[in-house]
């Protein structure tokens, strides 16, 4: 899933001090899972903003709304429904549906409440780590299926680096060498034997270095 | 400047139970401040942050919750998870640059005992002191 964080409320009610009326538009999809931009979380930032204007002496009107996503042309046009009722979004999804608000609705302003940090998943309840970085030309096959893009913080394609100690990262000794873990796990998997081929220099225009990427699949486009 | 705080107390129902038998009388001669309104609810791990938030909103001064003991809940964590949501709460009325203090929470075990009206009496001389909410 996409993971992201609320912003800090002093960011968010200086993006909405100009504003009269504020939809606080919740997304069921992936920050509902991460509880950053769900109902609960939207429903608890309209009651922050409201408090916030107030201390500020600002008088607002602050609704709540929610789309089963903000990534969907189909649902986004629902936002219809509150139409006359804002003068701005604060949208709790990840940027992903700002961009879209921003995209499908040129007359409506739009503010990102959350900062999208990576795509995850959960380690544990109330935890999430990141495990891709959605480079567009994945690797797995060759290392166990664990990611030295996005888990390595040199993204080395042949780790380790010889930092590392006893397992850990350099940078950070809570943060587990993923080329160690690469390592043992090929081993396990009576793999190691791959790992002696050295990977080829990557081409990293697939990773967002070659400008905005897009995927186009031709047995399902309708025009 | 003297004021009157307005104080929410959203309790445990079983924490409870005995202080607002017969309707809270007992509990008044006891001294605890009329002033606290007071909201039973069946667990306090229930409790939502837009609970907390929305009291603030509709005029409270202050919040607290009263659960059960840490390590002796009723509903084994419930009382943990108010614990933390109240330790959020908090840290939003920082971010709203507003004292923390306005929210607080107590562990008690069950029964009407002293603790439960010192409870009141405490949160009631502390925003007494800090003064009205600023929203």
């Amino acid at each position: 899933m996409i993971v992201a964080e609320r912003k800090p409320l002093a960011e968010i009610l200086e993006m909405v001090k100009e504003c009269k009326k504020i939809l606080v538009l919740a997304c069921r999809g992936c920050v509902t899972v991460c509880s950053a931009g769900g109902e609960r979380e939207a429903e608890i930032l309209a009651s922050l903003i409201r408090l916030g204007m107030k201390k500020s002496g600002l008088s607002c009107e602050v609704i709540e709304g929610s789309l089963v996503r903000q990534c969907d042309r189909e649902y986004v046009d629902a936002i219809d429904q509150w139409q006359g009722q804002y003068d701005a979004i604060v949208s709790t999804a990840c940027g992903v549906g700002v961009n879209f608000i921003a995209n499908l609705r040129p007359n409506d302003n739009v503010f990102p409440a959350l900062n999208t940090t990576f795509f995850g998943g959960s380690a544990e309840q109330g935890i999430w780590s990141e495990q891709c970085a959605g480079c567009g030309d994945c690797v797995l096959h060759l290392t166990g299926g664990l990611c030295p893009v996005a888990r390595c913080a040199k993204s080395l394609m042949n780790g380790p680096c010889g930092g590392s100690v006893d397992g850990r990262c350099e940078i950070d000794p809570n943060v587990d060498c993923v080329w160690q873990m690469i390592y043992d796990r090929m081993g396990r998997l009576d793999r190691q034997q791959e790992m002696t081929k050295s990977a080829p220099i990557r081409d990293w225009s697939t990773a967002g270095h070659g400008g905005p990427r897009k995927q186009v699949r031709e047995d399902l486009t309708v025009s | 400047m003297s004021f009157t705080p307005d104080i929410r107390l959203f309790s445990c129902h079983y924490t409870s139970q005995q202080s607002l038998a017969h309707d809270g009388k007992e509990l008044q001669e006891l001294g605890f401040p009329e002033n606290i309104r007071i909201t039973r609810i069946p667990c306090t791990g229930k409790l939502e942050i837009a609970t907390m938030l929305k009291a603030f909103e509709d005029g409270a001064d202050a919040v607290y919750v009263v659960g059960c003991p840490v390590n002796g809940c009723h509903n084994v964590q419930g009382s943990q998870r108010a614990a933390k949501r109240v330790a959020a709460v908090r840290e939003m009325l920082q971010e709203l640059d507003v004292e923390p203090e306005r929210v607080r929470m107590y562990h008690l075990s069950r029964g009407l005992h002293p603790e439960f009206i010192k409870a009141g009496l405490e949160m009631n001389t502390r925003i007494a002191k800090i003064g009205p909410s600023p929203f």
